[in-house]
């Protein structure tokens, strides 16, 4: 709300201090979105229909972007390693060279890019078209509670869907990087798979990539719904709503990232 | 108000009834053709916005004011976005190679000039570009589809001023200069709150780290390929999305989404080939 005033205002300060404004106003609705939703689990009156389609909607529908994604994310990580291989003769540490750094940090983080761009804008867009056309009040007025029925149900199936594809995510940049290690270096994909298992890589760096996965759907699920709700002014209201959610999508992604790979260690 | 989700679920164009009905469904072959085909006529379309935008930037009329306006649009407006995801983004490179080292040999020396080979080869401009990808190609989108939905496009038809000499080529010119210096800059960020991270967390010194001799001319030619590059791809991709656009404000919603995650593929896309054709021209 505080962004329009700020255009307004000619003076350094009072835009910084609207910005700063404005970034609370934003944080603080997201909190309360995010205690409104989770008071919707005690007792549970989440609809579970619209969870199975949003579901459907979002991870099954996002499958060939991510399998793109992966892939080539993989290949890139590589061929990033393949300077630094060559340069050490180190073959049989490439599985692990780009597999510590695809499973902890870059499968992660490229899916959530990613998928804020499919999923999260999509989400933004259609509930700021149900916000625009008025169709929340008719909620509203049916006696039919919209955080219920609309945005508890796309706020889990964010979050589920961002973990299960990241799974898969890891998986498919795995093989990615196996073939084009092959191809590009020589390296048997048995020798990628060894330098993958040999111990250097445990558990717990898988885990790290799924945790900051559930997190960064937590961000991009919250956003997405606040700015989709708070969407006014029509069609141009709708894309700037569009552009805000993938904005702070990506900065939070960002900023919880590091702080999750600090936490974790 | 279920049935009107499913109507936002079946895409652009469904609030307009008579648009709604779908063909029969013609099984998996079918699909993979129909996914097939619009691939080919998006990419056709792309692709023609893109000879257009080339064309029209030679020898199109010139708006006095427009490129200012972009270059302050798309390059002002982003610096604070870039420095705060390239300084994050630096942090957490660093601390994760940190610990990717300390677990065989915990040697430091090399540490900063690796870094800073990688972020000048790769992650600068790839991680860069996807932000802009999300802060400028959505915004583009969000604009030229606002101005499709309100005719205000087809008003510039009618004026006979070529939407993509007046919209596009400004976009398509500031974004090509600002994608450079915004990954300069953010390339600037990274590497120093990689330098900070490393000395708080793994005891570097700061001489250690500030250590060029690994990047060469190779590491530069296709770090600034990858600028350019992604630079012409964001703006005519995302004006792509942008002009296609059709069907309310829904429609816009799509077009944005569309260009966003289009834009993002294309950058990755366009960074398996640049930076596979590198390592096989420079290996180094």
């Amino acid at each position: 709300m505080a962004s329009a005033e700020a255009e307004e205002s000619t003076s350094f300060v009072a835009s910084i201090g609207a910005g700063f404004l404005g970034a609370a106003a934003t944080a603080g609705g997201m909190t309360i979105l995010l205690v409104r939703i989770l008071s919707r689990l005690f007792p549970p009156r989440i609809d579970i229909q619209e969870t199975w389609k949003n579901l459907y909607k979002m991870a099954v529908k996002s499958l060939p972007i991510v399998v793109v994604t992966a892939l080539f994310t993989g290949a890139i990580m590589v061929i990033q390693a393949a300077t630094i291989v060559k340069r050490y003769g180190a073959e049989a540490l490439l599985g692990w060279g780009a597999g510590f750094g695809t499973l902890r940090e870059i499968a992660p983080l490229l899916t959530a890019l990613m998928l804020s761009g499919r999923i999260g804008a999509n989400n933004t867009a259609e509930l700021g078209t149900m916000v625009v056309t008025e169709q929340l009040d008719a909620m509203r007025v049916l006696a039919i509670d919209p955080i219920g029925f609309l945005i508890a149900p796309r706020f889990f199936s964010i979050v589920i869907t961002l973990f299960l594809l990241t799974l898969f995510a890891d998986g498919l940049a795995l093989f990615g990087a196996a073939y084009t290690g092959q191809g590009l270096l020589g390296v048997d994909p048995q020798t990628f798979y060894n330098g993958l298992t040999a111990g250097l890589l445990h558990f717990g760096d898988v885990a790290n990539g799924l945790i900051k996965s559930v997190v960064f759907g937590i961000v991009i699920a919250l956003s997405s719904c606040y700015f989709g709700l708070s969407t006014t002014g029509g069609a141009p209201g709708v894309g700037r709503s569009v552009n805000a959610t993938v904005v702070a999508s990506a900065a939070g992604v960002f900023v919880l990232d590091y702080l999750t790979s600090f936490i974790l260690g | 108000m279920s049935a009107s989700t499913d109507q936002n679920a079946s895409g652009p164009g469904s609030e307009v009834g008579h648009l709604e009905e779908k063909p029969p469904e013609f099984g998996i072959v079918g699909g993979i053709g129909a996914v097939a085909l619009d691939l080919f006529y998006g990419g056709r379309e792309m692709y023609s916005v893109f000879v257009r935008t080339l064309y029209y930037s030679f020898r199109g009329k010139k708006e006095k004011g427009a490129l200012m306006a972009q270059l302050y649009e798309i390059g002002n407006k982003s610096v604070v976005f870039i420095s705060i995801t390239m300084g994050f983004i630096g942090m957490i490179l660093v601390y994760q190679s940190g610990l990717q080292l300390q677990r065989v040999v915990p040697d430091y020396t090399l540490l900063g000039a690796t870094y800073l080979e990688l972020l000048v080869r790769d992650f600068a401009a790839s991680i860069g570009a996807l932000m802009l990808a999300t802060r400028v190609g959505a915004g583009i989108a969000a604009e030229i589809g606002s101005m499709v939905v309100t005719e205000q496009v087809d008003a510039l038809r009618m004026s006979a001023a070529d939407p993509i000499d007046f919209l596009v080529v400004p976009r398509f010119k500031a974004s090509l200069i600002m994608t450079t210096v915004l990954i300069v800059w953010g390339c600037t960020v990274a590497f120093f709150a990689g330098a900070v991270t490393a000395h708080y967390a793994f005891d570097v010194k700061y001489s250690t780290f500030m250590n060029a001799e690994l990047v060469d001319a190779g590491d530069i030619i296709i770090g600034l390929t990858k600028c350019v590059a992604y630079g012409a791809a964001i703006p005519v991709v995302s004006s792509y999305c942008g002009l296609s656009t059709f069907g309310g404000s829904e429609g816009v919603g799509w077009a944005t989404t569309r260009a966003v995650v289009n834009t993002s593929l294309t950058i990755i896309i366009l960074n398996f080939f640049i930076s596979g054709a590198g390592f096989l021209i420079f290996p180094g």
